[in-house]
């Protein structure tokens, strides 16, 4: 029997009852990322062995009676910017391509109290900048439905591998849509948690007031169990919520009757894809006939939240990555003298996106420019925020297309930066103003391309969020497809 | 509201290049001025919103005020704090000739 | 052309907290290279920093202490330069929201009391040590980085360009330490680099308002080098601006061992700090009455304490600004007075014996072998007559060098003074009887030749006769 296509409760029942090991699950999910990994690249460090002593642990706990956690003994994988203590974390960068971390991310900590088999480090665009893969220093991935395709980005590596079946679970992180793209891409559940919820110690940092990490799953259950092994206030970072956890557990219900769902008018313009116009739209009316009133809302200030976006997040980009200089970690290119050193060492090992977004940053913050571009977007970025505000004074979620297209052919926009920046128009309002946001499969494009709905939540409102993706979820069968990832 | 776009000069790019520790080559310098322009341009469409009452909005979070107590933690053990330096000497880091500038 | 120096100070002080600004390493100075260092101080990728909450408590006490507003909303925000011994390559400090603004302190200049005001105070994180190979940074072909000192928490104290003189801006540091060390927030110690300034100064003809160009100088870390660099600086600029030269905006360094300062530029790159408001950290938010409560807790100021004496105890304005200039001086008067000695004698010992020893033997007032206990008894063995005060320096001496009391001491050593009137004047017959000719002089007219005669005297009493009983015995037999 395989089971490298079962998602993580399936998996759980069936260890806990003895009826499979944790070694023969994860075998079974080393030999699906080998018969799909040369053609999928998902990952940038596949840590075998590790993985089977985990796997071991766990089978000698089950063996000896012994309660097991959700997660305990289940193989998944970890976006590669994410701190791995002892194993090496490198953004897929060739900057940190020997990077070590002495010291384990919060949500590492959070999760191996879990003791779930890590099966290795996901690729992603370089330093999470993009939303293809495709700018991955080592190599692209992708996308399992289609491998011409791209699995979206930045956290690419960790959708594919959910998708193809080399990991039953993963973590990403969400800048401005660099987990819910990608899960929209590769036909998967994605969500971003509201700013806060969970830690970003040990996430190295693309945009810090932007960036969440968040789960990568087959369906909502076990992307609400994920959710709920790494939240948390978290001492080590300071703009992470003190506010409770609650048991998303109980959100894993059928129940939208009286649920008011906003559609904002100015998602759905002249232009958008119509497959995924349709799509979306089917998926709110399979809501509303659930017993969800469906009310048109209005985002007035949406139009500006590309520009807001790509001002702040590479503003916060060039200082996050001044780090990188070749001085006590990472690469290093020598040079006459430590200025010259510092300048090849960023020049040679930085990748093009990654220099081009610095350069913009940079050029925000300078002097002449910084009231003008960067304290002008921090403004509208106010207005954004305060227009989902008032919505969510009228509405409990807000539903929306999770990108305005399938997955496109690698390659495709790799030429023209900012049409690509412009695929993020649906996903980067959220970061933008903290919110929480899941990206759910709904329907396949004519080319069988998987097309992902966004449900929106108030400020830590995880739990309603979960509950409409749920509902809607068990309304259809999408969550039990797989890609085939043909040879 | 006045328009906000401005055409990047080369002196522009280099200015920034050298802010940011990056060689942009003469070749390249052509390609990023466009792809700057046209960024530029596109954000350009913020000129079009008011903000004149508008306070800047660095952070989304209702949060203030987290501290934590002046209590000693270890400190890493020097060989692991060393352990990803591309050159070391006698627990030190080492780094080139340094010209102050 | 006369000229008058424009001259303002940005003074950097370490706090004394047990850990660093954003993380748990230990501040203690003079640890083995980088073994003070974490994650986080080493600026590793993924770390987020997290405020020392008793460095934002110091910072407060130091706008309160030195009469700023404390800004109820304050934030950090990044300072951003490339440097090898800044491991993030920003500085995490506070731009358009310090922790306090708008303060002053008075310093006494020759003209009398002149007010400073301080433009701001903003709390920040210091950056680590580079070792040179060669002799100093510019010949050595590599340096060398030690980040223990990276993140240990600083304040910095910008004042307007109110000063002067070299004088007046070495007084304004002084009165900084002085307050500093009174609120217990730095140790002060300037040999460790806990208190380092920047001098700014230009030159404008004397008289006019316009400022001119001026030159930097980074790290000076005594009073003395602060005093001696723009006293230099200040001829320096002068020479140019004689000769129509033009002042080149610029940093310089301070060589103590030439004498001189020199340019640190090699080349002309403007500076652009890009200053942006740190994501990683949340505001800070102090109210008006955890403002007072500050307030309240803080001890008497060196002003306060100086007017005090000088009402109290009519202390001279000098002799209270003295004591008054450090906390622990200022204490030790307390003690000395409690003890019931009178002030101004009190006042005359610590500046008298008391510095010169502690000054000879290098020690800080608080090391003192000689207690304010020990001391305040003496001093009130001399007001009661039982020593006098030359009596007191040999006791004083010997309280030095032994843990006993000064009662002990004088008995031991017989040093109790003769008031015993019938005692004198036997020693005064028999000096007279043994010296006619200083005798004969002083009756011939010469009235001086009675201090050969009271030499005599002390010289057998071993100095414990009353001086006063010596002179006014002695008169009466010679005048009979």
């Amino acid at each position: 029997m395989r089971l490298y296509n079962k998602p993580a409760h399936e998996l759980h029942d069936l260890l806990a009852k003895k009826e499979i090991s944790s070694v023969e699950l994860t075998k079974d999910v080393l030999a699906r990322l080998d018969e799909t990994e040369n053609k999928i690249q998902a990952y940038i460090d596949v840590t075998r062995e590790t993985a089977l002593q985990e796997a071991e642990k766990a089978d000698k706990k089950i063996a000896a009676g012994e309660a097991i956690s959700y997660f305990e003994g289940i193989p998944g994988a970890i976006k590669d910017n994410i701190c791995t203590k002892g194993v090496k974390t490198t953004c897929a960068s060739r900057m940190l391509e020997n990077f070590v971390p002495p010291y384990n991310a919060t949500v590492m900590e959070k999760l191996q109290a879990e003791r779930p088999v890590i099966l290795g480090k996901a690729n992603m665009d370089e330093f999470a900048m993009g939303g293809s893969t495709e700018n991955s220093a080592f190599h692209p991935t992708h996308n399992p439905w289609n491998a011409d395709c791209v699995p979206g980005g930045s956290s690419g590596g960790s959708a594919a591998a959910v998708a193809a079946g080399s990991a039953i679970w993963a973590l990403g992180s969400d800048t401005g849509g660099s987990i819910r793209q990608p899960a929209s891409f590769c036909g998967v559940v994605g969500m971003k948690p509201t700013y806060g919820r969970v830690s970003r110690y040990g996430l190295v940092a693309f945009a810090s007031s932007l960036d969440q990490i968040g789960p990568l799953t087959r369906d909502v259950t076990d992307c609400a169990h994920l959710l709920q092994t790494i939240a948390g206030n978290d001492k080590y970072d300071s703009t992470s919520s003190a506010s409770e956890v609650p048991d998303y557990t109980i959100s894993l219900v059928e129940d939208v009757k009286g649920l008011k769902i906003g559609i904002p008018k100015e998602f759905f313009v002249k232009g958008m894809d119509a497959e995924v116009e349709t799509a979306v739209r089917d998926a709110i009316r399979k809501l509303e006939s659930l017993g969800a009133n469906v009310q048109e809302i209005s985002l007035p200030h949406t139009e500006y939240a590309i520009s807001v976006y790509y001002l702040i997040a590479p503003a916060e980009a060039a200082t996050n990555l001044e780090r990188y200089d070749g001085v006590s970690y990472g690469a290093r290119v020598d040079g006459v003298d430590v200025v010259d050193m510092m300048t090849k060492t960023r020049s040679e090992k930085f990748g093009e996106e990654v220099k081009r977004r610095i350069l913009i940053g940079n050029y925000a913050l300078s002097a002449g420019y910084y009231d003008a571009y960067y304290l002008k977007a921090l403004k509208v970025r106010r207005l954004i925020k305060e227009d989902y505000d008032k919505a969510f004074g009228q509405v409990d979620v807000i539903v929306t297309p999770t990108a305005p297209t399938p997955a496109y052919k690698i390659g495709e926009m790799s030429n023209d930066p900012l049409k690509m920046y412009l695929q993020d128009i649906y996903t980067v309002p959220l970061n933008l103003a903290g919110l929480p946001g899941i990206s759910l499969p709904c329907g396949y494009s004519s080319q069988k391309l998987p097309i992902g709905l966004q449900i929106i939540g108030k400020p830590l409102d995880e739990a309603t969020v979960l509950r409409t993706a749920y509902t809607y979820e068990q309304s259809q069968s999408f969550h039990k497809e797989m890609a085939e990832v043909k040879a | 509201m006045v328009s906000i776009v401005a055409k990047v000069s080369k002196e522009d790019l280099e200015m920034v290049a050298v802010l940011s520790r990056l060689e942009v080559p003469e070749q390249d310098k052509e390609k990023h001025l466009r792809q700057l322009d046209s960024f530029l341009q596109y954000v350009d469409n913020l000129s079009k919103v008011d903000t004149d009452q508008v306070e800047p909005l660095a952070h989304v979070l209702p949060i203030h005020n987290v501290f934590r107590e002046d209590e000693v933690r270890p400190s890493l053990d020097r060989e692991l704090a060393l352990s990803n330096a591309p050159l070391k000497e006698d627990g030190y880091f080492k780094v080139p000739k340094i010209l102050e500038d | 052309m006369k000229y008058e120096a424009v001259i303002g100070l940005e003074i950097h002080s370490e706090l004394k907290t047990n850990t660093k600004i954003f993380c748990g390493c230990a501040t203690t100075f003079g640890a083995e290279q980088n073994t003070h260092v974490c994650p986080v101080c080493l600026g590793l990728p993924g770390v987020l920093p997290v405020v020392n909450r008793r460095v934002v408590e110091f910072a407060i006490k130091a706008g309160i202490a030195l009469n700023c507003t404390i800004n109820k909303f304050s934030k950090f925000d990044r300072k951003n330069y490339y440097y090898p011994d800044l491991p993030k390559n920003f500085q995490t400090s506070q731009y358009d929201l310090p922790i306090a603004e708008h303060g002053y302190v008075d310093i006494e200049t020759e003209q009398g009391k002149k007010r400073i005001r301080i433009t701001r105070i903003h709390m920040e994180e210091d950056a680590g040590k580079l070792v040179h190979s060669g002799t100093t940074i510019k010949d050595s072909a590599a340096s060398n980085v030690d980040y223990n000192r990276t993140g240990v928490p600083l304040i910095e104290i910008v004042s307007e360009p109110d000063m002067s003189t070299p004088q007046e801006a070495r007084a304004y540091m002084e009165k900084i330490k002085s307050i500093l060390e009174y609120i217990d927030v730095s140790n002060c110690r300037m040999e460790e680099g806990n208190l380092r300034a920047d001098l700014n100064i230009s030159l404008r003809p004397a008289g006019t308002k316009e400022l001119g160009t001026k030159a930097e100088m980074k790290n000076i870390n005594s009073f003395k080098a602060v005093e001696d660099a723009l006293t230099y600086e200040i001829e320096r600029q002068e020479e140019i601006l004689e000769d129509g030269g033009h002042i080149v905006q610029e940093t310089r360094t301070w060589d103590p061992n030439r004498g001189v300062t020199l340019s640190m530029r090699t080349k002309e790159t403007a500076q652009d700090y890009r200053y942006m408001p740190e994501p990683d950290l949340v505001p800070i938010i102090t109210t008006d009455e955890e403002i007072e409560a500050y307030r309240k807790g803080l001890p008497e100021l060196p002003d306060a304490r100086q007017a005090r004496l000088e009402e109290k105890f009519g202390l001279s304005s000098y002799d209270a600004g003295i004591i008054t200039s450090s906390r622990d001086m200022a204490e030790y008067f307390d003690a000395v007075v409690a003890e019931g000695a009178d002030p101004k004698l009190a006042a005359n010992w610590m500046m008298g014996d008391l510095s010169k020893n502690l000054n000879s033997e290098g020690k800080e007032i608080k090391d003192s072998p000689v207690d304010a206990k020990r001391l305040g008894k003496m001093i009130q063995l001399i007001e009661k007559g039982t020593i006098s005060s030359k009596i007191g320096k040999e006791v004083f001496k010997t309280m030095w060098e032994s843990p006993d009391d000064p009662e002990k001491i004088i008995k031991d050593k017989g040093l109790v003074q003769i008031t015993d009137t019938k005692e004198i004047e036997a020693i005064v017959d028999s000096v007279i009887a043994a010296n006619p000719k200083p005798v004969a002089d002083y009756k011939s007219g010469n009235k001086k030749a009675i201090g050969a005669l009271v030499g005599q005297i002390m010289k057998q009493t071993r100095g414990k006769a009353n001086p006063q009983l010596v002179n006014q015995l002695l008169a009466q037999k010679l005048d009979q």
